[in-house]
């Protein structure tokens, strides 16, 4: 090594020039070879929450996914899941702006007559230990809490409004706002679910 | 309306230092007195809109156009110590009283993760341009904010007598946990 | 100075967090539970070992004039790779950390450990400093991650110590990364003076 290089013009530029090329070739090399495991964990991350809200199936609903755009802009996905041919749910990932601070992402897993199977918290920025319980709160598996759940039920048969509000559905102790964002998400995504199905049947007569 | 929830939202709801912990740095460094806090908002508001507008465009008519995002880092960061640094230039031959007001504060800021920060969030929120404007603008009037009243109380801190561990950093910490407490109380009202 | 002063130094005499308060917004910002606080600073420690090493092979054929942004530059590339790695193979814990790994980028220590340490050393000592420093980062951050997850939900590493009603809620929210630290940097001013 010759020593400490001169701060010359034309040195700033080549070493510059260098250190930014090498730093670039390699990042794009990195990057392509990162591109597939980054999509598949994109994938497997909406394949788990889709096969946590609907029976077993055999197909990839995420190729078969279709799209409602709502007045906001936003986009309801729809992911339906069929075992041999057959429907056996749909799940519905939804949303609702009525949180606490913010977008609320649920995926509502349906059966083929609108009664929820199971659902998922997917992402919201309600306040940790309260808002946060909505990811177990509406599924309970003690038997005295049933009239928290919101499973094996039909938004068509039974109010989902928070029972404080005149409504069939006990909200989460002390996170009123949270529930009530949260039964919209899924009274929304069963609006749309089957706004979508009526479509369909109508469709193949 | 959608600009004015963006406006409260950045300031009060989701305050840039006391509830995204972006700027700590000189949230802690600089807010000794209520002169310097105000300076170096000064050299932040400035520094913060002008690189966001520069990192949108860049972002979306360089790193977009030939689908190398993953080069947004490298990017981001060398255009905001380039900006930083012709801001400085600018600033001393246009204007040398406003340099004399942020000069010093002016190098501090490359490594100021709010302004790396804010540019990120820009994009990962999808705003356009004008919405990024107001965004940025926002986020630095919440740091100044955050930074002013935080520099008010530690003024009046010093005079205090503390126990002899808790003086200057842990007790400027708690301080500041009492001030990012108030400002919970915001949440909800978007 | 021998090497293992050179590593131990980080821990304690010049603990990024607790002594030289230096990188502090990940510090507050992604310690809301250990699992997030020690994968920050791991993150944070490999970078700051790649980009010791590279500065010290290549800093005495950087011109000084423009010695920052090179280094700026050599840091950025290391720090979007881990962000890429990590977007692949652990993406829950990517996206808990969020927008503090392109952050690292401006975390003082990494800077300032290139300038003052790699770019005057040798490569061994170099790898050495970053792994203490960064070892020593990541300590910090688990400590409080530990400490706020403990006072906020009962838990530590996700595992229960305490009923599972109990619950400081406020130590996982915002004001509880300030008062957390505060506290655990005067015990520490203590101890160190005692």
């Amino acid at each position: 090594m010759a020593g400490k290089k001169e701060s010359t013009f034309i040195n700033m530029v080549l070493v510059l020039f260098i250190i930014t090329l090498v730093a670039s070739a390699a990042l794009g090399g990195l990057y392509e070879l990162t591109k597939e495991p980054i999509a598949a964990a994109k994938l497997a991350k909406k394949l788990k929450a889709i096969k946590e809200v609907v029976p077993a199936f055999d197909n990839n609903p995420s190729d078969e996914m279709s799209e409602v755009e709502m007045p906001s802009g936003d986009k309801l996905e729809f992911y339906p899941a069929t075992m041999g041919g057959n429907l056996v749910g749909t799940a519905v990932k939804t949303f609702t702006t009525n949180g606490f601070s913010g977008y609320v992402w649920v995926m509502v897993g349906f059966l083929p007559d609108g009664t929820i199977n199971n659902y998922s918290v997917l992402e919201h920025k309600e306040t940790p230990g309260l808002g946060t319980k909505m990811a177990n709160w509406f599924k309970p598996t003690d038997p005295a809490k049933q009239k928290s759940s919101i499973i094996n039920k039909n938004p068509g048969t039974t109010k989902f409004i928070v029972s404080k509000d005149g409504g069939d559905i006990d909200a989460i102790t002390a996170a009123t706002i949270s529930s009530r964002a949260f039964l919209d998400a899924v009274q929304k995504g069963y609006n749309e679910y089957m706004k979508t199905k009526t479509k369909e049947d109508t469709s193949h007569e | 309306m959608e600009y004015i929830l963006i406006i409260i939202s950045a300031i009060f709801v989701n305050n840039v230092v006391l509830a995204q912990f972006l700027g700590i740095c000189p949230f802690l460094g600089v807010s000794k007195k209520i002169s310097t806090a105000v300076g170096m908002t000064g050299a932040v508001t400035f520094v913060m809109i002008l690189a966001t507008i520069v990192t949108y465009l860049i972002q979306k008519f360089v790193l977009d156009a030939f689908g190398i995002g993953f080069m947004q880092t490298i990017t981001f960061i060398l255009i905001i110590a380039a900006l930083v640094q012709l801001v400085e230039i600018i600033l001393k031959k246009v204007s040398p009283p406003l340099y004399q007001a942020l000069g010093v504060f002016l190098p501090l800021i490359t490594t100021n993760c709010a302004i790396l920060g804010v540019a990120i969030m820009t994009i990962q929120k999808d705003y356009n341009l004008l919405e990024a404007v107001v965004f940025s603008g926002a986020t630095a009037i919440g740091f100044g904010l955050a930074l002013v009243l935080f520099a008010g109380i530690r003024e009046h801190l010093d005079l205090i007598d503390l126990p002899k561990g808790m003086k200057g950093t842990p007790a400027a910490l708690i301080v500041a946990g009492l001030l990012a407490m108030a400002f919970m109380g915001f949440s909800g009202i978007v | 100075m021998n090497n293992w002063q050179n590593f131990s130094k980080g821990f304690f005499k010049e603990n990024a967090v607790f002594v030289l308060l230096l990188g502090m917004c990940p510090t507050l910002g992604v310690t809301s539970s250990a699992i997030n606080g020690m994968g920050m600073g791991l993150a944070t420690t490999f970078v700051l070992i790649m980009s010791n090493l590279v500065i010290s092979l290549v800093s005495s054929q950087i011109p000084d004039k423009v010695k920052i942004p090179s280094f700026i530059v050599i840091i950025a590339s290391f720090v979007t790779m881990v962000d890429l790695v990590m977007a692949g193979f652990v993406p829950a814990l990517h996206e808990q950390l969020g927008v503090f790994i392109p952050l690292i980028v401006v975390n003082c220590i990494v800077l300032g450990r290139a300038e003052a340490f790699a770019s005057k050393n040798k490569i061994i000592p170099s790898i050495i400093d970053g792994a203490g420093m960064g070892l020593g980062f990541a300590m910090a951050l688990t400590i409080l991650g530990s400490v706020r997850e403990l006072l906020g939900s009962g838990k530590v590493f996700g595992i229960s110590i305490f009923n599972e009603n109990y619950g400081m809620l406020v130590f996982v929210l915002a004001p509880g990364a300030f008062l957390a630290l505060g506290y655990l940097i005067a015990i520490i001013n203590r101890l160190r003076k005692a």
